[in-house]
């Protein structure tokens, strides 16, 4: 196990350089003159001149590349050009709330995929197993804003059931911030679900048709056992690949969800600094989202080497 | 898998099988029953409605006989504006697909084809390019960019381009052993003719299915886009920019305005991926 895990840092920390230095050329360099891309395009020459100069902007690139990632790796993400006020804070407190709302969405959907799953592969080929695949299918595809704008109208404006914000009132309780957030978290639970049924399909139907499943059967080992005892165990390790590698997707997501429901997270911390040209909070936000990234796909691998022993002893690079 | 090594008519043959087999599907029928229906209203919508014609006077009227999905702020007929939104999205996310399946499949065979330090440091690149949500690299595009009709198709091409390349590189590797590549290299044949004449064509049905399932994710990523702004601009009747610009009215009660944009770019998308569904499943 460590010995895997020791082999896999130096990807990941060779990946999260790569990513730093991309994001970095994005969120600086493109622009070309950041000065006059936050002041606009009709400021004064020499008040563009005196900011850049002020942000450091006038330096090599590899010189402010050096300074960002040195502060950066040590914690300080700089000050933001909108709130003239570090970064950090503001990171900090958006992925707290982005965690609370993926949370929400993942409690939902790990168990109702993987049971959409299995309830589709034990009745392969029949009605229900094509509903639930059509159904997958067709939920995962549609973008969250669309889904997200019909619960609305449904649920939230015809029926009033739920609040059309994800923000609940200040000094709320958990079970009012739980209520406050699922709405917002169903749309989420739609993209996932398809892809976790999917995945839960696909792996219960190989091991239904496994050699070992077949001798339980012809042993007289009752289904339901066969099912709970030889094939789910087999069925659900590379379900749990895609649980992580959703993880990456779902902030993407939540841009969208948090904008459209009025949520302060990770997401909409990155969509308002896009739109803001605030390139310090910019490059915080989606650096955080790249590390979380990587962080959890290294996680799922070592979880898959844990429930498997055939990788913990392959040695796979 | 694929046809590779069968004699010429019986490929033929195994063409005609999976078109029977598709055309057996009733999945993939209506799909691209769909399909047909918003093409043909983005091609030929405009001559029968006018989406930009307002009637102030008459704003936010309910659906009625007279306007059948209603009216929006400025009074124009929401009907009209559903269908002719198809146009933009039609143009711009088949651009976008071809874009990031051109480019990624070249970057792919040039990853598959030189194992090594070549293969090894573009591996680690697209690794990282994936790590950030396809979206998240988009809006970071455009943010430099500035959003237009063709910087939304570069954007979306380019952030296309890491998937599809590793898609495509893997196909390259299991090819490049062939005997038929060997044979090809014996005869003094260059690396780009072996990449592009050799290898390609036996590599296309993947990059079929490829392309049907970035149409979907493009059209999606187009919509989404627009919804935050940054996709196509006004006065475009676009879905996914109507519903940004409506979206504040449906506190009013106004549901109209949104609803039938969002049915349509729903069934759009559906529609694409019951098709790329298909696709996929004869292919294989």
């Amino acid at each position: 196990m460590l010995g895997l895990l020791l082999r896999r840092l130096p990807y990941a920390a060779v990946t999260l350089f790569i990513l730093s230095l991309l994001v970095f050329a994005g969120g600086q360099l493109l622009p070309g003159d950041v000065g006059r891309a936050v002041l606009g395009p009709l400021a004064d020459p020499r008040a563009v001149a005196a900011l850049n100069h002020q942000l450091g902007a006038d330096r090599p690139a590899l010189v402010q590349y050096g300074e960002w990632i040195g502060r950066f790796v040590r914690g300080d993400m700089s000050q933001s050009f909108a709130f003239r006020a570090p970064v950090a804070p503001f990171v900090g407190a958006a992925l707290w709330n982005s965690l609370k709302l993926g949370g929400v969405a993942f409690t939902l959907v790990v168990p109702l995929g993987i049971l959409g799953g299995i309830v589709a592969a034990l009745n392969r080929g029949r009605l229900l197993d094509r509903a639930i695949v059509l159904v997958g299918l067709s939920a995962t595809v549609v973008p969250e804003f669309v889904s997200g704008i019909v619960l609305i109208l449904v649920f939230g404006i015809g029926l009033k059931l739920f609040p059309i914000s994800a923000t609940p009132p200040p000094g709320a309780g958990a079970a009012v911030q739980l209520y406050y957030l699922v709405l917002p978290a169903i749309p989420l639970v739609f993209i996932v679900f398809g892809y976790i049924a999917r995945m839960a399909r696909a792996g219960t139907v190989e091991a239904l048709d496994s050699d070992y499943a077949r001798t339980a059967v012809l042993k007289g080992l009752p289904r339901r056992d066969v099912v709970m005892r030889h094939v789910l165990r087999n069925a659900l390790l590379p379900t749990i690949t895609v649980v992580a590698s959703q993880t990456g997707y779902l902030v993407g997501g939540l841009v969208v969800i948090e904008t459209l429901f009025h949520y302060q997270g990770i997401g909409s911390l990155i969509y308002t600094a896009a739109r803001g040209h605030d390139f310090p909070m910019l490059e915080a936000g989606i650096m955080t989202v790249g590390v979380i990234y990587v962080l959890s796909t290294l996680a799922a691998d070592m979880l898959l080497a844990a429930l498997n022993p055939r990788i913990r002893a392959g040695g796979r690079a | 898998m694929s046809a590779v090594g069968l004699p010429a008519a019986r490929r033929t043959t195994l063409g005609f099988e999976r078109l029977r087999l598709l055309l057996r599907s009733p999945a993939f029928l209506v799909g691209l029953g769909i399909i047909l229906f918003w093409v043909s209203c983005a091609l030929f919508g405009r001559l029968l409605v006018d989406p930009l014609a307002d009637d102030i006077l008459n704003s936010l009227a309910p659906p009625s006989a007279e306007h059948w999905f209603g009216t929006d702020e400025l009074g124009r007929d929401m009907f009209a504006r559903v269908i002719a939104g198809s146009r933009d999205i039609l143009v711009v996310a088949p651009l976008a697909t071809l874009l990031g399946i051109a480019l990624g499949t070249a970057l792919g065979l040039v990853m598959g084809f030189f194992p090594g330090w070549v293969d090894d440091v573009l591996s680690r690149i697209v690794e990282a390019v994936l790590a950030l949500p396809l979206l998240i690299l988009a809006l970071l595009a455009l943010t430099a960019l500035g959003a237009s009709n063709a910087t939304v198709v570069a954007a979306i091409g380019l952030s296309f381009m890491p998937i599809v390349a590793r898609t495509v590189r893997a196909a390259v590797m299991t090819e490049r052993n062939l005997d038929y590549v060997a044979a090809a290299r014996l005869r003094g044949e260059s690396a780009l003719h072996l990449m592009g004449f050799e290898i390609l064509p036996n590599i296309l049905p993947p990059i079929v299915v490829e392309l049907t399932v970035r149409l979907g994710y493009a059209i999606f990523t187009v919509a989404t886009l627009s919804f935050l702004g940054v996709g196509l601009q006004p006065p475009s009747p676009d879905w996914g920019l109507a519903i940004s610009e409506n979206y504040a009215l449906i506190g009013g009660g106004y549901w109209w305005t949104v609803l039938f944009d969002a049915l349509a770019i729903a069934s759009l998308v559906i529609a694409v991926n019951l098709v790329a569904d298909g696709l996929a499943e004869v292919a294989e």
